[in-house]
């Protein structure tokens, strides 16, 4: 055994990580650092499976440095018997301890999944504010049906109130993540999908793209601000008296690719905008896609 | 005439054109330093040489060498392209902007990820396969040598056709899976998704055939008395490698043969107009690359299982056991594949499915865990540099799989998809996994192909450097995953604070860049020092398994004689008996003789792929038709085999134990 390269890595690697957590320390690690009650649960859970493991990991870093030790070549103190090579017990045994923890994990697992279904509503006393969300190259629209309102990059929710987001895109396939409230779901084109988040107080928050959609990519981000419900009342009454509408030509100019976009606000003024976005992909011939889709919505 | 290829093509950024022109001057200035030194006559003898003894030869040891060249000069450029990534995210923070445009860094990341997973760590993994397996089970060659050159000349056509993007058009800029709609006609109109398909497309049928091979080899060639459970442990890794290989490798042949037809005839397979679905391409292509994860770390498994006991000088502690898990693991990997995207939207039963089967997957690998550690129990542990690489990656895997477990769980897997902790979590897994391993396997073996051992404490140095570098550089990666950074991002702002743990990991980037000089430099030093390590005995390491039981290097036929296996570690056993000097009774041997027609192949194939990116239909055309002419030539040639007689055998073995 090599003294010197084993002391050496030893101290070099106490100072890596201290170095990490220092560098960390000074900014925000938003998934340790939850705003919601989404990802509050989810951290618990990352910390709580972290631990389950760490019982048999550390024992095994132990035994690992106690074996390359104790039996090396030059310490021939230590037994040596070249023939041992099983044992029923034994082997038993170390097929038992993964096998109780992935159990154990199992049932988290099976649970949580339910529990934390994106696909869940919230519960609570407070009326969910709905937020379609729109991926396209490369800036995300939100749009607020009920309030008539729509943003470009921005969102605004009041606090402690359920959120669902549908998400679909009208580009290549995003991910609609806000690390601080909770993650993530795809936007794909053609389809729908939800998520369902709740901020706990006031704040700001960031919220990215995660799966890469071109040339654009590193600039599509938004930003996500949690108020009072006065707050958020007045915002969407004042956004909803804007002169800028958005509409399908409105949409259609939007849609264009454009990178590093900031805050647009927008009166909405084109109903069912979400549901033709998502429509315009299931049509069968693109030629006649735009009477199609008329056809299904004015039966609504 | 051209097709869609116009001068245009040759024209790049600042860096990539760096990148070109390095090697080109590189590599142009050592063939004339050649030619001046030696002349031009050496040159053609040597070229001769090459095409004779190493080209055209469908000995798999020296198809195995092959590979491994090949995969060790792509390593380096896998690795120029990571530090380019590298650099870029350590630079590109706030006001400025770094070193590359946002399209160069996302061809850049596609190409360090499919030159990395397809063209070094199979290429590593076949030719490791090549060398050892007939070795292992005692016998003298493959069971189909021909089919074994084909499969080597396509992964040469793919890799080809890789690197020739770099400088004729550019890669893919989508990523090293390519997701629709992003990678189909309408978001990537141009040639750089097309060279990503048909690069994987032609290595990847060489990988199936080579899967098939070996398949075959190890069901049928076994020496006599060697059953299933006395095969040598890496075999069973490798046959259940080899399982997974015949099972995916078609679903990756089909998916791309889809998105090409997406691309090439306005199909919609893959685009959500006229009822195509990306979501499908997704679940297919990880129905094939979860499997994928699975061919490259079993062999790897196999390697540290054969290394642990010959350098503890012990027996595997629970050999059965360790082939039941690899057997478990084999199966398991095709039923996890949609944890890759618990994100899509699939109903809780469904990703609840796939997170604990993904979990259970952690058990077999537990046990194999402790089954090393219990064989270095009571031993006696000699630290050479393989136990280096094997003990970097007790450590580095065991973390790693601690983090894959945590993204088994769906409701974690949402606030880490994509992040860096992702990218963090496989690059544990496939460098302190699978390249750990292989590089452990090719200083293992390294005196059994060539004869010599290589330079024990350069070595040492670069396994320090890989082990440091590679903490150094991936544990920032989880941290900044943890704080909210998404993978592929070419810019992020200043006040994220991301930019010190970004120059962190490229620190670690260049610790490892130290530990790979290293490992060029033990080649060259082993090679000139390499009389004081001759390894006479044909048994450096006072092996266990059948390789060492033949002369360093091999002769042709690998055994004149070919052994009686009656327990597990045959050879050791031998040894433990002594053996008494039976009156050899040596035999006829006959043995394929060299072809020129899988060279013709891969070329051909290169024709193909190049005409299809190019629209060239011509080129296409020929490559097809030539592909098919020497497939009908080859299957009329009847003089493809040669026979040493019994009494050239006996001269030639006298002369390698003198």
């Amino acid at each position: 055994m090599r003294k010197v390269p084993l002391i050496t890595g030893f101290l070099f690697f106490v100072g890596l990580f201290t170095l990490i957590f220092f560098i960390a320390s000074q900014h925000n690690i938003d998934v340790l650092n939850p705003q919601g009650i989404i990802a509050a649960k989810q951290r618990d859970l990352l910390f709580i499976a972290t631990l389950l493991m760490l019982i048999v990991v550390i024992p095994v870093f132990l035994l690992t440095f106690f074996i390359v030790w104790r039996y090396r070549e030059d310490n021939k103190k230590a037994k040596y018997s070249p023939n041992w090579s099983n044992s029923n017990v034994l082997e038993t045994i170390w097929w038992m301890i993964p096998f109780v923890i992935i159990v154990i994990l199992a049932v988290i697992t099976w649970k949580s999944s339910h529990e934390l279904d994106p696909y869940r509503a919230l519960n609570s006393e407070k009326k969910a504010i709905n937020i379609q969300v729109i991926s396209l190259q490369w800036k995300w629209l939100f749009i607020y049906p009920d309030q008539k309102i729509a943003a470009v990059n921005y969102i605004r929710i009041p606090e402690k109130t359920p959120i669902n987001f549908k998400v679909t895109s009208d580009a290549p396939m995003n991910s609609f993540w806000i690390p601080s409230l909770g993650g993530q779901v795809y936007a794909m084109a053609g389809m729908s999908t939800k998520l369902h988040l709740e901020a706990d107080h006031k704040g700001t928050y960031r919220g990215v793209s995660a799966n890469i959609s071109g040339k654009g990519f590193a600039g599509m981000k938004f930003k996500v601000e949690s108020t009072s419900d006065a707050d958020f009342r007045q915002w969407s009454n004042e956004t909803r008296r804007l002169s800028k509408s958005l509409d399908m030509p409105a949409y259609d100019e939007l849609a264009k690719p454009s990178e590093n976009q900031t805050m647009q606000l927008f009166s909405l003024k084109q109903a069912n905008l979400y549901d033709k976005v998502v429509m315009k992909y299931m049509a069968r011939d693109s030629s006649s896609s735009g009477e199609e889709n008329h056809n299904i919505h004015s039966g609504e | 005439m051209f097709g869609r290829l116009t001068l245009e093509a040759f024209i790049h950024d600042p860096i990539t054109m760096g990148a070109i022109v390095t090697p080109v001057i590189g590599g142009g200035a050592l063939v004339f330093f050649i030619l001046y030194k030696k002349g031009f006559k050496w040159v053609i003898e040597k070229l001769q040489w090459l095409w004779k003894e190493w080209l055209t030869s469908l000995d798999p040891k020296k198809i195995g060498v092959m590979y491994i060249v090949v995969a060790l000069l792509m390593l380096l450029r896998g690795a120029a392209d990571a530090l380019m990534l590298r650099a870029q995210q350590a630079l590109s923070a706030g006001d400025a902007h770094g070193i590359l445009s946002s399209d160069t860094f996302q061809q850049v990341l596609t190409a360090h990820g499919t030159i990395m997973i397809f063209f070094v760590a199979m290429g590593l993994m076949f030719g490791i396969i090549n060398l050892i397996v007939p070795l292992q089970i005692g016998s003298r060659d493959v069971a189909f040598p021909f089919l074994n050159s084909v499969s080597f000349w396509l992964f040469v056509a793919g890799m080809v056709l890789v690197n020739l993007s770099l400088v004729i058009g550019e890669i893919g800029a989508t990523g090293w899976l390519a997701y629709p709609p992003l990678s189909g006609i309408k978001f990537s109109p141009g040639v750089g998704v097309d060279y990503w398909i048909w690069a994987l497309q032609i290595s990847g049928i060489g990988s199936l055939l080579s899967g098939i091979n070996f398949l075959t080899t190890i069901l049928k060639m076994r020496a006599p008395g060697m059953t299933f459970m006395k095969m040598p442990i890496f075999v069973h890794s490798v046959f259940a490698s080899m399982v997974l290989v015949a099972f995916a490798f078609p679903i990756l042949t089909a998916t791309l043969g889809m998105l090409s037809l997406d691309r090439l005839l306005g199909m919609h397979f893959f685009t959500s107009e006229l009822g195509g679905n990306p979501m499908m391409y997704i679940n297919l292509i990880w129905a094939w690359g979860h499997p994928e994860v699975y061919i490259l770390i079993l062999p790897a498994f196999g390697i540290f299982s054969e290394i642990v006991p010959t350098f503890s000088r012990k027996k595997l502690f629970g050999y059965t056991s360790m082939v039941w898990a690899i057997g478990a693991i084999a199966f398991l990997s095709f039923i996890v594949w949609l944890h890759h995207f618990f994100t899509m939207g699939a109903g809780a039963n469904v990703n609840a499915f796939f997170g604990i089967m993904t979990m259970v997957i952690g058990i077999p690998t537990g046990v194999k865990v402790f089954n090393w550690l219990f064989t270095m129990y009571r031993g006696r542990i000699s630290l050479k540099s393989p136990m280096l690489w094997f003990l970097g990656f007790i450590v580095t895997f065991t973390l790693g799989g601690v983090a894959g477990v945590l993204m088994a769980v769906p409701a974690i897997d949402f606030q880490v998809h994509n992040s860096l902790f992702l990218v963090a979590h496989f690059h544990t897994m496939i460098v302190g996994g699978v390249v750990f391993g292989f590089f452990a396997g090719i200083t293992y073996w390294f005196p059994k192909v060539f004869g010599f051992t290589l330079n024990e404490r350069l070595g040492r140095y670069a396994a320090y450097c890989w082990i440091v570098g590679f903490v150094t550089a991936f544990g920032p990666l989880y941290v900044l995953g943890l704080m909210g950074a998404t993978r592929r991002l070419d810019h992020y702002d200043a006040s994220l604070g991301w930019q010190g743990l970004f120059i962190v990991a490229g620190v670690g980037v260049c610790i490892i860049l130290l530990g790979v000089v290293f490992q060029i430099l033990q080649f060259i030093v082993s090679i000139k020092q390499r009389k004081q390590h001759f390894d006479t005995t044909g048994d450096p390491w006072n092996g266990r398994t059948l390789e060492w039981a033949t002369s360093s290097p091999p002769a042709s036929y690998n055994f004149a004689v070919i052994p009686h296996v009656h327990t597990r570690d045959a050879f050791w056993e031998a040894k433990q008996k002594a053996s008494k000097e039976s009156s050899v009774h040596y035999e006829d041997i006959v043995l394929p003789r060299n072809s020129s027609n899988g060279v013709l192949i891969g070329i051909f194939a290169i024709l193909l792929g190049f005409g299809i990116v190019w629209h060239m239909w011509w080129l296409a055309i020929i490559g097809f038709i030539g592909v098919i002419i020497v497939i009908i030539t080859r299957s009329f040639q009847s003089d493809t085999e040669y026979t040493i007689s019994a009494h050239d055998v006996a001269i030639l073995e006298k002369r390698s134990t003198l």
